[in-house]
């Protein structure tokens, strides 16, 4: 049994140490918001956090995990960065095919948790790690800049 | 309401029916005016349908308990259809977007056909089109019959009640009956023989940038894709194809696969294997500890160099396939006083969409019922129910929202193959393709080699202007027996039959040669290929002129008022032929596709070393009546990403018979630190509306092209664009077009340090 905290709760999943955070939300919790894109950590749609970090879920062991709070994109919206990342999300709109758009909010709110008054460079550092096939990018640097604002 | 375009168009259709279900698949050239339409207008409900007591048609629903259902013909992929689908119904309807709920067609190729594409289908551009005219007439349909319910009960004249945001009203007693109220009522009222639509300036919703209806449960986990499908007792499958392209299995030893933990079957097909197991994780490495002979087949020495070569040959040798042919071209080319040639390349192009291939079946004994994301729900049912032998009926397909599709979900081979492994078992079973699978096997947008020529005038401008196209038939794909051998196929010269340009002498044809690999439709199909060529091209001419690219665009256009009315606009807005910093450059593209007008003026730099940087884009666009402005940007924006993608970094290539690449580290997409910033403006226009979502996928290439000539005096033919060959600071370091796959330790090393190494991987 690995024991977790994912969104605030206490979970107990009985997994091979090795299989990525990733397939335990999804497969075995059912968190399902948390993407898979690639399997390598080269698109950034499982991205969740730990302890308020962005990370890529699908090439992180779950035994790896250890004490460190993990949340989701279903839980986000509970923190005022994630909230303010939401709304301008929304209010921009954002999003197309959203599929990428977990990774994206994801890390975006982490970005806003740690610097509220994120540069162009700061966002490029933080969301070229986060490929939209649909091509949103303009939008997501202008909601980002719009959520700090907020 | 819609005028016949200036543009000197017509319509080319041509249909097919598809072997696989026998369902009917074809296609259509658009001319401007010419509207496509929708099969459905009967009343019937339909198996499986959402029932209310109010059911006019084969899209609207609206029960007693006051819910309206919408029954969109199209699917929602990130495209903004539902959201588009929707006004239309709504505008004339009288409700507001909010007192709707939009919800997906079931496969039914005889209500939610749409006829140009010949079949229940989302491509091409096609869906505001197809839907502009019908959708409003079913609103309308729907709202006189709730009139007419109310003023029967009122007893008072029709013409005394007004529709408004789902009520009816009695004006001059100001007595109200809301829809849910009408709806036994108005189910009873016969359908109006005439619908009158309203007029442009009445218009309420449409060309408001109305909130799309898909996107709060997408900021949050909240809505499923197929992916994210989970029935009771599902399993979790992945599944290896035969790397060689055609191959066959060979045999399997999957003793240490089965001694995985959470492994719970391997399942052979003809081509592939699959390992079914507990969950993701399982049946993947199950999967990796297969010991796999494989039949490599025809295919086994297949390079993409003897691709190309073929092309090559085929062009030059091969007798084409003529697509237009107008004046005296051979004698106008020996009197030109300068001739221009030029051959491009372009190359196969994998879709990649984020949401990897994936389905879901359950295969009872006397049913079978799927879960997936489909742009062809019709002949994916039909090909599930040649692979189980069951008839249609018995197969139940529920669509689900779509993580991308720019064609790949456009061909439903995935869901055979889905089938036939679940087919093998008695539980349902979810299937996910790997990245690497997605990548490895992919139907592919083909490879095409073009030579283009033309006479030049004593002015520099064209007297002639021949276009030799050559490459494989993507309709091929779609037909029994292939695509007949001298018929032309459209596809293979959209954009090329028909620039907007003042050419009255003219040869375009085509060359087939089909390559030993799938191919399909990619996200702006026939034009993203050829206006590449032809806007390069148009440079190349402007160039050898001594023209500025716009001023000779603006001579060639005098008899285009749309295509002059974009060039004029974004000629204007990004400041064309103000001075630029040294490396820097602008790049011009026009074109008319998809029933659109575009042009896009690109800013770059090319640094000494090659490197590409992409500044701003300037768009201007004539996409006649806008039905949702704040959408049709954000297509413009996205598309134009996913073309400047493939030009700076995509191509699918070959060696031994298997794909050289394999996931993003090495089939790149744009990064956002990569994207430039993109202005768009409109030209306001009261035509039909045009298609938008392929529409700026098509300028990306030719802008890109055009700018790095001007930035570097280079011109360069051949796709992905080669930037080592850009570089002019004489070192040999090659320019950075792959990143390195993380290495699987490496991968783990990294997720499991310390949470301040982990921010971002520094690749």
């Amino acid at each position: 049994m690995i024991a977790l905290n994912i969104n605030g709760e206490e979970r107990n999943v009985d997994v091979p140490e090795d299989m990525p955070l990733l397939w335990v939300l999804r497969d075995v919790i059912g968190l399902t918001g948390t993407k898979f894109g690639c399997g390598i950590a080269q698109c950034g749609a499982c991205t969740v956090q730990l302890d308020g970090r962005p990370v890529r879920s699908c090439v992180l062991p779950v035994a790896s995990v250890g004490a460190r709070k993990v949340t989701t994109i279903e839980a986000i919206g509970a923190t005022p960065a994630g909230k303010k990342i939401q709304d301008a999300w929304l209010d921009l709109e954002v999003i197309q095919c959203g599929y990428c758009q977990s990774g994206q909010i994801m890390s975006a709110s982490a970005l806003l948790d740690r610097n509220p008054d994120p540069s162009d460079r700061d966002i490029d550092a933080a969301m070229s790690g986060n490929i939209c096939r649909c091509g949103t990018y303009t939008r997501i640097r202008a909601a980002i800049k719009q959520a700090a604002k907020a | 309401m819609s005028k016949p375009s200036s543009s000197p168009k017509t319509a080319t259709s041509r249909r097919a029916f598809l072997q696989g279900g026998g369902l009917l698949l074809g296609f259509a050239l658009f001319g401007a005016g010419i509207k496509p339409v929708l099969a459905a207008s009967t009343a019937q409900p339909v198996d499986g349908d959402v029932t209310a007591a109010f059911a006019p048609d084969a899209f609207i629903r609206i029960g007693t308990d006051g819910l309206i259902t919408l029954i969109l013909p199209n699917i929602e992929m990130g495209q903004g259809t539902h959201t588009g689908e929707a006004t239309l119904i709504a505008e004339e309807l009288e409700v507001s977007l909010d007192q709707v709920k939009a919800v997906d067609a079931p496969p039914n190729d005889k209500l939610y056909a749409t006829a140009a594409l010949g079949g229940q289908a989302t491509g091409g551009s096609t869906s505001m089109r197809a839907t502009w005219e019908p959708l409003r007439k079913a609103g309308a349909t729907a709202r006189m019959m709730l009139v007419a319910a109310a003023a029967a009960e009122w007893s008072v004249p029709v013409s005394e009640c007004v529709a408004r945001l789902g009520v009816v009203s009695h004006q001059p007693t100001g007595r109200q009956l809301a829809y849910g109220a009408l709806a036994d009522a108005a189910a009873r009222q016969p359908v109006p023989a005439e619908v009158k639509l309203k007029d442009q300036k009445d218009f309420q919703l449409i060309g408001k940038s109305s909130r799309r209806l898909d996107t709060p449960g997408k900021v949050n986990g909240a809505v499923k894709y197929g992916i994210d499908i989970r029935v009771p007792d599902m399993k979790v499958a992945t599944v290896a194809a035969c790397p060689v392209l055609g191959g066959k299995l060979g045999d399997v030893d999957d003793k240490a696969a089965r001694a995985i933990p959470g492994v719970r079957d391997v399942v052979r097909l003809d081509n592939a294997v699959a390992v079914i197991g507990d969950h993701f994780w399982a049946a993947k490495k199950g999967l990796e500890a297969l010991d796999i002979t494989w039949v490599e087949g025809a295919n086994a020495n297949l390079a993409s160099a003897n691709i190309m070569a073929a092309l090559k040959a085929a062009s030059e040798r091969k007798k084409p396939i003529m697509a237009r042919q107008e004046g005296d071209v051979d004698g106008r080319m020996k009197a030109a006083a300068t001739k221009v040639e030029a051959t491009y390349e372009l190359p196969f192009l994998a879709h990649a969409p984020m949401e990897p291939i994936n389905c879901v079946v359950h295969v009872r004994p006397d049913e079978c019922e799927i879960w997936v994301g489909t742009q062809v729900p019709a002949i994916a049912q039909g090909l599930a129910a040649k692979v189980t032998g069951f008839p249609l009926e018995k197969v139940i397909l529920h669509n689900q929202l779509i993580g991308g599709g720019f064609g790949r979900r456009l061909v439903a081979e995935s869901v055979a193959q889905a089938v036939a492994i679940a087919k093998q078992v008695s539980y349902p079973v979810k299937i996910i393709w790997t990245r690497e699978e997605d990548i490895q096997h992919d139907l592919y947008r083909p490879a095409y080699y073009d030579r283009i020529a033309a006479g030049l005038g004593a002015d520099g401008l064209p007297t002639v202007w021949v276009d030799h196209v050559a490459g494989g038939s993507v309709l091929g794909n779609y037909i029994p027996g292939g695509w007949p051998e001298d018929k032309l196929d459209d596809d293979a010269v959209e954009g090329a039959a028909k620039p907007p340009y003042d050419l009255p002498v003219i040869q375009v044809d085509w060359v087939r040669e089909d390559p030993p690999v799938p191919i399909t439709w990619w996200r702006g199909v026939g034009p993203t290929h050829n206006v590449f060529v032809v806007e390069s091209f148009m440079d190349e001419l402007a160039h050898a002129a001594g023209k500025d690219p716009v001023e000779y665009r603006r001579a060639l256009t005098r008899n285009q008022p749309r295509a002059a009315g974009v060039l004029e606009l974004v000629a204007e807005k990004s400041g064309w032929g103000t001075p630029l910093a040294a490396g820097m450059g602008r790049g011009i593209s026009l074109h008319d596709a998809f029933g659109s007008y575009m042009a896009a003026v690109l800013e770059i730099s090319v640094s000494p070393a090659g490197e590409i940087t992409l500044h701003r884009a300037i768009v201007a666009v004539d996409c006649g009546i806008t039905i949702n402005p704040n959408t049709v940007e954000a297509q413009i924006e996205g598309g134009l990403i996913f073309g400047l993608s493939a030009a700076l970094y995509s191509g699918i290539t070959f060696t031994d018979g298997r794909v050289d690449q394999s996931n993003f580290h090495d089939y790149r997409i744009l990064r956002n630190n990569e994207a430039p910033k993109i202005e768009i403006h409109h030209v306001k226009s009261s035509e039909s509306p045009g298609g938008i979502g392929e529409t700026a996928t098509v300028s990306a290439a030719p802008a890109l092209a055009n700018a790095i000539f001007a930035a570097t005096g280079k011109r360069l033919r051949t796709l992905p664009f080669n930037r080592d060959a850009l570089k002019t600071d004489g070192t040999d370091k090659k320019s950075v077009s792959m990143i390195p796959p993380l290495a699987a330790p490496l991968a783990a090393a990294l997720a499991s340090a310390k949470p301040a190494d982990t921010e971002l991987e520094k690749l």
